[in-house]
């Protein structure tokens, strides 16, 4: 890149900085701003004029600086060495940032995305003759224990293999194999660049009928999520969005787990980087930090970073699907991303929709919610996106528009609620405001693969809980006293849901993960107590009889006292409720006879 | 480069433009002469050679010609040494006690740098405060930021001298610990009173003071609480000192930068306020922690009074949304006389999950806190229903609740100004009033926990039978 190729600083206003000059600036161009070379990128071209947003502070720039043209868009880097680390908002990592600049990030720090000296064990796959097309394996290397990275050839190359090295040790410059295709040469390393605000290519979109198992009953039974769906985790603040992130992070049965902490706070991105490499990955036993990727842009660092911290999030998400993966990405949360364009939107002072939010909102989230999804890729094995996105409602009030207009995009709804958290009802999930559309794309692989009669079952409990909201409407203006007794124990059994079931204490070693088979005999336990206590209601026999044996209690507590890999002791507890019940019936009708007599 | 610029293009509220303006840099400090005083400024906003500068000390008295204007060539920096203990500064770090300058040991940009995620550390200390309802309901951790959400004419600076006061106690050693206190746009009265409060409880010479009072120029609101944390930061991570910082009142803070805001034209977003409060919060708040391999840890109480008491205004919303908690203060309970004030349900603190519990306070601390917690919240349900049907009408176990809550107001929640009760008796006495509820109700704790420290429900029926 010559002396030509570059601006000069003309106005700088927060992160937007305006350059004039001759050369032809392209749109979405990675630019190098200022003697520091803060890395920033066009975002409108006038007619004499050229507005670029910059990634890092801008204090202490000058009008006459250059900005110097890269000729291309904002990319990152996709090779081995992402799992396990942690970067910034466009790739940068931030322990080498740490170990160039202390503890405080400072600005320009100009640094491989990847390391580039760490040697790699490679296997490679394809010898020389070979017909390669894109997203081809042509080498493998185990990046950590847990996963496995498949070197693959780039969107838009293709071609002969004309050469290969041997499998070996190599660092991720190393060219492994070329490639001819007519008289051009390409020489494929381990590491490509994408540009991250373009989705990356696959041949074919699958459906969506497998779950994405996370452990926690309240979603994988009542609002499942499916893998390649979209998530969204509305709720005000103290509601438990970030925790309920950690948990999915932590415990759904994705291949990948990509962390997008967008905007939040750095005790959270620490706490995760303190938890993870300690917890255990069920699965196969390996710490969870061995399949986890995390981007931070917490709430103090540059704004304009934070934009592009969701689709560098998803671009590397999207790499890891092509290999075959299933991915699953957290944001948390796509509210400080919104108001990020609402920033810079407002810098540029263009006209503002609703709220101050610019009017290109909507277009943006659905191409970001877009991205997830299961597909077919280029080397035809199947992976996926699954989308959570935590949004952060002004007021907790659902009713603005990034609640709004995320809930056009998403198919899963878990409405965080405050009143349940402020009574330490966790995860805070409103069972009446949330909604899963995907019940029904995985009603099949629920009754294969748990039991046939799973989704009865979790039909039923629902079904029990909207009669409770419906009763506690009278309870709330005549008190509980005075309804009858089959209403009286639609309440207790909707209680027993709540504080059994519903309820899940993310901090206890049995209970912060629950098996989808444990929640299946959990429902049917509740179901057969509240069926046998019916029974008996339809006798005569008051409720508050049936209360004071402590039955409910036992199967409230059974989430603690009955272990996740032990399902025969739930027919202990099926065989306890039926002692326990007929015990009452006989008492009762024993003394009934004896009135009688 | 001691280039002089005479006279200025406009004025606008608190900003004026400057044209012909040569090499100036963004966010670049200018002083400004008017007659014989001289006025400080930042350059917000650069186009070519025309500058926006706020100037801190307000535009009165300006006119187009009357000026003459130097750039300093640099951000804004504040002098720092540890004789900065003990001394009271303006809102921009100058002295204004009248015992002369500060003799810099180092000058620092008061903007401050993020702090990498991946050289924090966790923080799981906690302090002691002596109040049950932080101690045991929102426990207070070293390095955390826990603001106050308040009302006007509502303790919370009763409750902040409190905290300073007790926590003091509970520190390790006298010596690395410091309190910097900001105030923006707060009354003399409220600066007097820390001040005093201060003084009688012996720490003032390891406090440092910034004032921006309500009096004082809006502009240099935006620059005290940045100045004050350089300070802290300053304390903490080079003198390795416990900073708690009080920043008091952040309501104060935005309506200054909405102000600023609206004079520069900017599209407002909610209620007037820039679409960048959020980001320009956590500049503030974010800057509390700890560092790894650092010594001091800075812990943040900020104060904000919530307007029209409406906890879903921006101020308190975006607050909370960056704070690690918030302890929410309220106008029912201090009306009937409960000091302090705490709104038990909607207070939180979102590290004590670390740093309580067996090894840090005490092993039933995190299911008793859970098992009030829940209790509370269905005694404010039973009310609800009681003022529908009348008292006498409750089931007997929803007439427990009613009594229940009414004596956890008076024992717990209330408790004098100046007592100070260890961690032990503030769980103790959760347990004594939770023995006023059947055994059954506590489905939060686990039956070892219940059977370990369940009380006699005579003894606290007894305890608390006049508040009941």
């Amino acid at each position: 890149m010559g002396e030509t190729s570059q601006g000069t600083i003309y106005g700088i206003n927060g992160p937007v900085v305006r350059v004039r000059g001759d050369h032809p600036f392209q749109m979405m161009e990675m630019v190098l701003v200022g003697h520091e070379r803060l890395i920033g990128e066009v975002i409108r071209i006038l007619e004499d004029e050229t507005i670029v947003q910059v990634y890092e502070n801008t204090t202490g720039l000058r009008p006459g600086e250059p900005v110097i043209s890269t000729g291309r868009p904002l990319t990152v880097k996709l090779g081995p060495g992402i799992i396990g680390n942690i970067f910034d908002g466009i790739e940068r990592p931030l322990t080498s940032i740490a170990e160039k600049t202390g503890p405080f990030i400072g600005r320009g720090t100009v640094m491989d995305n990847l390391d580039a000296e760490k040697l790699w064990d490679v296997r490679i796959l394809v010898r020389s003759g070979h017909i390669l097309k894109p997203g081809r394996v042509i080498a493998e290397v185990q990046e950590t224990p847990s996963v496995v990275h498949r070197i693959m050839v780039p969107p838009g190359i293709e071609g002969v293999v004309d050469e290969v090295v041997k499998d070996g040790r190599y660092p991720i410059t190393k060219p492994l194999v070329r490639i001819k295709n007519g008289k051009a040469i390409h020489d494929l390393t381990m590491v490509h660049e994408w540009p991250v605000r373009i989705p990356r290519p696959y041949s074919r979109r699958l459906p969506t009928n497998e779950p994405l198992v996370t452990g926690q009953r309240v979603i994988d039974s009542l609002f499942p999520m499916a893998k390649g769906g979209a998530a969204a985790i509305p709720g005000g603040f103290g509601t438990g969005k970030t925790l309920t992130q950690h948990q999915l992070a932590k415990w759904s049965d994705a291949d990948i787990i990509v962390y997008v902490g967008c905007g939040e706070r750095g005790n959270e991105i620490t706490e995760v980087l303190e938890d993870f490499p300690k917890l255990i990955d069920p699965r196969n036993n390996r710490p969870l930090m061995e399949r986890t990727v995390l981007i931070a842009n917490t709430s103090n660092m540059p704004v304009a970073a934070r934009e592009a911290s969701i689709y560098t999030g998803i671009t590397l998400a999207e790499y890891y699907r092509d290999m075959g993966y299933h991915v699953a990405v957290m944001a948390d949360s796509t509210s400080r991303w919104a108001e990020a364009l609402r920033e810079i939107s407002g810098r540029l002072e263009e006209m503002p929709a609703e709220e101050g939010f610019p009017a290109y909102l909507p277009s943006r989230l659905s191409e970001f919610y877009e991205r997830a999804g299961m597909v077919e890729t280029l080397n035809a094995s199947t992976g996926s996106i699954s989308i959570i996105g935590a949004v952060s409602p002004q007021g907790g009030d659902f009713s603005e528009p990034v609640t709004q207009n995320t809930k056009r995009f998403i198919r899963c709804f878990w409405a965080l609620d405050k009143s349940l958290a402020y009574t330490r009802h966790y995860p805070a999930i409103n069972w009446t405001d949330s909604y899963s559309e995907y019940t029904e794309d995985l009603r099949d692989w629920y009754n294969k693969n748990t039991a046939p009669d799973f989704m009865e079952k979790r039909e039923r409990i629902s079904r029990i809980l909207q009669e409770e909201s419906k009763l506690l409407e009278i309870v709330k203006l005549i008190g509980s006293d005075i309804l009858p007794d089959e209403q009286k124990l639609v309440l207790e059994s909707a209680r027993v849901i709540r504080q059994g079931f519903l309820q899940q204490n993310a901090y206890h070693e049995q209970d912060t993960y629950v098996p989808i088979i444990k929640q299946y005999h959990m429902m049917k336990s509740v179901l057969r107590l509240h069926d046998q206590a019916a029974k008996l209601v339809a006798k005569g026999i008051p409720v508050s009889v049936i209360r004071k044996t402590g039955v409910f209690e036992e199967v409230v507590k059974a989430k603690y006292t009955i272990p996740n890999d032990d399902m025969e002791a739930f027919e202990e507890l099926d065989s306890r409720i039926e002692s326990v019940l007929s015990g009452i019936d006989e008492d009762y009708s024993g003394t009934e006879r004896r009135r009688h007599a | 480069m001691n280039l002089e610029y005479i006279g200025l293009k406009e004025i606008s509220g608190p900003l004026v433009v400057l044209e012909g303006v040569e090499n100036p840099s963004f966010e670049e400090m200018v002083e400004v002469t008017v007659g014989r005083e001289k006025r400080l400024g930042r350059i917000v906003e650069i186009n070519g050679d025309i500058c926006v500068v706020q100037v801190f000390e307000g535009t009165h008295g300006i006119s187009l010609t009357n000026t003459r204007t130097r750039l300093l060539g640099k951000p804004l920096k504040i002098a720092l040494s540890k004789e900065i203990l003990g001394r009271v500064l303006d809102g921009a770090g100058r002295p204004v006690d009248g015992l002369g300058e500060i003799y810099p040991e180092k000058y620092l940009d008061v903007n401050g740098q993020p702090i990498n995620p991946v050289r924090r550390e966790y923080p799981r200390n906690y302090i002691q405060t002596g109040i049950s309802t932080i101690d045991c309901l929102t426990t207070l951790i070293r390095g955390q930021k826990l603001p106050i959400f308040s009302g006007s004419g509502l303790p919370h600076n009763q409750l902040a001298v409190q905290i300073v006061k007790q926590a003091k106690l509970a520190g390790e050693s006298h010596d690395d610990f410091a309190i910097v206190f900001a105030a923006m746009g707060v009354k003399h009265d409220v600066a007097d009173y820390f001040k005093n409060s201060f003084r009688s409880s012996g720490v003032l010479d390891r406090v440092v003071m910034f004032l921006n009072l309500a009096n004082d120029p809006v502009v240099e609101r935006i620059v005290t609480p940045r100045c004050a944390l350089t300070a802290a930061e300053y304390l903490a991570f080079e003198k390795d000192m416990h900073v708690l910082v009080i920043l008091t009142d952040m309501t104060s803070y935005a309506e200054a930068l909405r102000e600023i805001s609206s004079s520069k034209g900017e599209i407002p977003s909610r209620k007037g306020y820039p679409g960048y409060l959020y980001s320009d919060l956590a500049s503030i708040y974010e800057r509390a922690g700890m560092i790894r391999g650092k010594k001091g840890s800075i812990t943040q109480i900020p104060i904000l009074t919530m307007p029209n008491d409406d906890i879903t205004h921006p101020i308190p919303d975006l607050t909370g949304y960056i704070t690690e908690g918030q302890i929410v203060l309220d106008r029912g309970l201090a009306s009937r006389g409960v000091y302090p004030p705490v709104s038990v349900l909607p207070s939180l603190s979102r590290l004590m999950k670390d740093g309580i519990g067996e090894g840090y306070t005490r092993e039933d601390h995190p299911g008793l806190a859970n098992q009030l917690f829940a209790a509370y919240a269905k005694v404010q349900e039973v009310r609800a229903l009681a003022s529908v049907i009348g008292e006498d009408e409750l089931s007997d176990l929803d007439k427990k609740y009613m009594r229940f809550g009414r004596a956890f107001e008076a024992q717990f929640i209330s408790q004098e100004f100046g007592e100070d009760r260890d961690i032990i008796q503030t769980l103790d006495l959760g347990w004594l009033l939770l023995a006023l509820l059947p055994r059954e109700e506590l489905d939060r704790l686990s039956p070892e926990l219940v059977d370990k420290y369940y009380k006699e429900p005579d003894e606290s029926e007894s305890r608390f039978i006049r508040w009941m």
